[in-house]
């Protein structure tokens, strides 16, 4: 029989651990459930659900900054800053559809184990930017905090970076702090109709280091955009590349002229314009173009102007479908499942970046590795630092890395 | 301030250790000779000087990896050092140990403009990074006060950051990758010039780690365009309050600065005297202002800002006309150290950060802990994001000063930590704030970080004696204490 723990404050939490220690009886670590597809399945017969440890506990606007218990919903912590015309400023991507879940976004807490992060990844950088720090209970049935509430602090370790991204393998997060920015006044986006991926690498090279401050870049070939819910890209025909610029009115005016003017001599130019522009982004980052094909799932950073030609060669060589975000630094790639989801012609030509499986039945997850193998070195130290937060091994095991 | 008791058995290993560092490298860059020695030994942090027992200054990876494996195997403490420019003493030399001076290493070895990367070696200087790419209208964020003079290896070290940082984030936000050499002379590379590493944020817990977990031989860092148009504002209250509420004001109307500093009365009049900026000498507190982006958007934001400091009841506003002007404006704010210099024969830097709200609060408090220790104190202020650095002006020359002084600056630290806030915001704990640490953690908080340090460094040779104010073993911090199987809180639902 499955005995669950759902504790409810931060002591509880730190009991349940230790509880678990002494009975040498591994946990899964979980918010809402909804990413449970991401990463390995844990090696534990228990979960210890931290829903409970919800609730928004401190927000000041003025200051850029929230504490929140990891469980608290992250629709509610958007909801929050909505409310006051702020944002995280990563774009936390709401994965849960991708799962199954009808709730898609999840906690707060899962936001950040997972270190997950939407299309304005590659000018306001990853959850792991912005969280500033956290409590938490270790493998140790210890509470522990690092961090604080300013943005500038050098004090001790920043091991604020290390719990992001550590899918609850090095401690269960009761309490995150986080940093917020002002949401824009406005959004548009320039549509560039018709480019190859590896043209559109080039042109959103081009975008991205041009002084006009873009914040979205991705590319759609012409079989994925068909799939979008705004009808100016469905209806496009052909191949689609959006630049998003945002901020102030004027700026924004100025910003998207001068990109159509750039981009105008290389295929058909639109724009999109308020809620179009909302709601493209937000299919984007939540790779809903890819969720009618159920199949395997990656998600690969590699550098972004390899991005073109790795999309084109992975689709040809594993019939799959796929897209680019982050101006070509991120492919999303949906591909047959099979035995590996094609994990050796996905892993080839990355040229130093990494690729993650999203998405696969559990048989695949576990005979795959999910992550990007890291180097002998770097694992065993990867090793040493879980022995350091979790010497039993209670938390999440072997949830990123088999064994451990 | 203590540090660690000399081991002898290293110190009769000097001279072994000098022949084995000689049979690779020439032999200028194996120091020894005492005068010579001298030059290592304090960084920024002037009142603790210790020379090291030997300075190493190799010019590859490979050498500063084999160096390594000889210190490792002869068991010998290593203090690796960048420009110097630490000023909480964390490039202060051990009598014992091994300075590893990474100067030589300073090379620029690529830029990748189509993906907004350079990637450089640790002793490049923070500024040779924007210079480098300057000509395609590129720089690299972060911008230090030191920045003509600090090496970017030094930066990853203290995760240093400057008045752009409100904007476009510190030193950690902007490096995509690192090579670095373990304790125990293994080199390994993380991330590069794609996003996001995978597995743990090994790059993220390196930077900032003031030297103690690896020494950094290679930065991979993301450079940026140059925006079109950066304008000041100069802007002059009649008291600290009002000029506090304005930021609070600029930052509730959804604008984030490029940059956003304060000074407070004697700064200003410091400032003044010694480059003529052309401060506002009747202010008690002065704003500089930065916008940037393109134009249409800075001339947009300028008019909001400007009518949020005259609703603040801003005493003077200038708005620069010119790029000299804007430059004018930062001089005397950039100038603000020597400045203050030039009013006492010492001044003592603090490098506290506090929730901007409480700022009133910090600085009242701060005026009379003055009365108590009979010091002056000026205060430049990064207004944006709340890192302070009040001057707390001594003379060495009268007994008791120094000590006064650090005792005042202790105070202050801890008031930081009072109100919210944290013990250092960019400078790092270095020694000189590695006995306070306890006001900030736990011991229970303080024991996990160094269990991330005996991953990294189980004999804890690399930089002992920083950061943390009680050295463990690692085996002690191994043990683990479980209180008993009992079912913690029965009667709570389960499901």
């Amino acid at each position: 029989m499955r005995d669950d723990m759902k504790p409810l404050n931060e002591e509880h939490l730190r009991e349940c651990v230790a509880e678990a220690v002494a009975g040498g009886a591994p946990l899964e670590v979980a918010g809402q459930g909804t990413k449970r597809g991401f990463g390995r399945p844990a090696a534990a017969d228990r979960r210890l659900e931290l829903s409970a440890l919800s609730g928004i506990r401190l927000y000041e606007p003025e200051e850029l900054v929230m504490s929140a218990g990891a469980g608290t919903p992250l629709d509610e912590i958007e909801a929050a800053l909505a409310a006051k015309r702020q944002m995280l400023a990563f774009e936390p991507p709401h994965l849960g559809r991708i799962y199954g879940h009808a709730q898609a976004g999840g906690t707060i807490g899962g936001v950040f184990a997972c270190n997950l992060a939407g299309p304005r990844r590659f000018r306001a950088g990853a959850a792991r930017d912005h969280l500033l720090g956290f409590r938490g209970v270790s493998g140790r049935a210890e509470i522990f905090k690092s961090g604080g509430r300013v943005v500038k602090n050098v004090t001790g370790y920043d091991l604020s970076k290390l719990v992001c991204g550590s899918f609850g393998t090095l401690a269960a997060l009761s309490e995150v702090t986080f940093k917020v920015l002002p949401a824009p006044e406005k959004t548009w986006t320039v549509l560039v109709f018709g480019l190859g991926a590896t043209e559109a690498a080039a042109a959103m090279a081009e975008a991205a280091g041009a002084p006009h401050e873009v914040t979205g870049l991705c590319h759609l070939p012409a079989a994925i955009a068909m799939e979008s819910t705004v009808d100016y890209v469905a209806g496009a025909g052909t191949s689609v590349t959006a630049i998003r610029v945002e901020g102030p009115g004027p700026s924004v005016e100025h910003r998207a002229g001068a990109l159509k003017a750039m981009f105008a001599g290389r295929g058909g130019v639109e724009e999109l314009h308020g809620h179009r522009s909302g709601e493209f982004w937000t299919e984007i980052r939540d790779v809903q173009p890819l969720l009618g094909r159920d199949r395997a799932l990656w998600r690969v950073s590699l550098p972004a102007t390899d991005g073109g030609a790795w999309l084109d060669r992975a689709m040809a060589e594993t019939g799959g479908d796929g897209y680019l975000d982050w101006a070509g630094g991120l492919v999303w790639l949906a591909v047959a499942p099979g035995d590996d989801a094609h994990a050796a012609a996905v892993r080839q030509g990355l040229n130093g970046g990494h690729a993650t499986l999203m998405r696969a039945p559990d048989g695949v997850r576990r005979r795959v590795p999910v992550f990007e193998p890291e180097a002998t070195p770097v694992a065993a130290l990867s090793r040493r630092i879980k022995e350091g937060f979790d010497p039993k091994g209670v938390l999440n095991p072997g949830r990123m890395v088999e064994g451990v | 301030m203590q540090m660690p008791e000399p081991d002898r058995a290293a110190l009769g290993q000097r001279s072994e250790l000098v022949a084995r560092f000689r049979e690779f490298l020439p032999s200028d860059s194996v120091v020894v000779d005492e005068a010579a020695l001298r030059a290592f030994e304090c960084d920024g942090l002037t009142a603790y000087r210790q020379p090291p027992m030997i300075a190493v200054l190799p010019e590859t990876t490979a050498e500063v990896s084999r160096m390594l494996k000889l210190c490792k195997a002869a068991g010998v403490k290593v203090v690796p050092r960048g420009a110097g420019t630490s000023l909480s003493g964390g490039a202060l030399p051990l009598a014992d140990g091994v300075l590893l001076g990474l100067a030589k290493l300073n090379r620029v070895l690529e830029i990748d403009y189509p993906n907004r990367a350079a990637v450089v070696q640790p002793g490049v200087t923070n500024l040779a990074i924007s210079q480098a790419v300057e000509g395609e209208g590129f720089y690299y964020a972060p911008d230090p006060s030191s920045q003509i003079a600090c090496s970017i290896g030094g930066n990853v070290a203290e995760n240093s950051g400057g008045v752009h940082c409100l904007k476009y984030g510190l030193t950690t936000n902007n490096i995509l990758g690192l090579e670095v050499v373990l304790m125990d002379g293994e080199v390994i590379r993380l991330g590069g010039r794609h996003l996001d590493q995978p597995g743990y944020d090994l790059i993220g817990v390196l930077t900032g780690s003031e030297g103690l977990l690896g020494v950094v031989t290679e930065v991979t860092v993301r450079i940026l365009r140059r925006p079109e148009v950066a304008r000041g504002l100069l802007v002059g209250f009649d008291s600290v309050e009002a000029g506090g509420a304005c930021v609070a004001d600029i930052i509730g109307a959804g604008i984030i600065p490029a940059g956003m500093e304060m000074m407070d009365r004697p700064a200003i009049h410091a400032a003044e005297a010694f480059c003529h900026p052309g401060y506002p000498l009747d202010a008690e507190a002065l704003l500089i202002i930065e916008l940037d982006g393109p134009a249409v958007e800075v001339d947009h934001l300028t008019e909001i800002v400007r009518g949020l400091c005259e609703k603040r009841g801003a005493v003077s506003l200038r708005v620069s006309a010119s790029e000299t002007e804007r430059l004018n404006f930062w001089a005397g704010r950039k100038a603000a150290f020597p400045a203050v210099g030039r009013i006492s024969p010492d001044y003592y830097c603090m490098d506290g950060t506090i929730p901007r709200a409480r700022l009133p609060h910090v600085l009242a408090r701060m005026a009379e802990m003055s009365g108590k220790y009979g010091l002056r104190v000026a205060n430049v202020f990064h207004a944006g994001d709340g890192n302070l650095h009040p001057l707390i002006l001594y003379d060495a020359n009268e007994p008791g000063e120094l000590e006064r002084a650090e005792d005042f600056g202790a105070d202050i630290l801890r008031l930081c930590v009072e109100v919210g806030g944290v013990l250092t915001g960019e400078h790092g704990v270095g020694v000189e704030k590695r006995d306070l640490m306890g006001t900030m953690f736990t011991e229970v908080d303080l024991n996990q970080q160094q269990r991330l340090k005996c991953a990294f460094d189980p004999d804890g040779l690399l930089n002992p004696g920083k950061v943390f104010p009680t050295l463990h073993r690692c085996a002690e911090l191994g043990r683990m204490h479980i209180h008993g199987g009992r079912m913690p809180f029965p009667d709570l639902p389960r499901f």
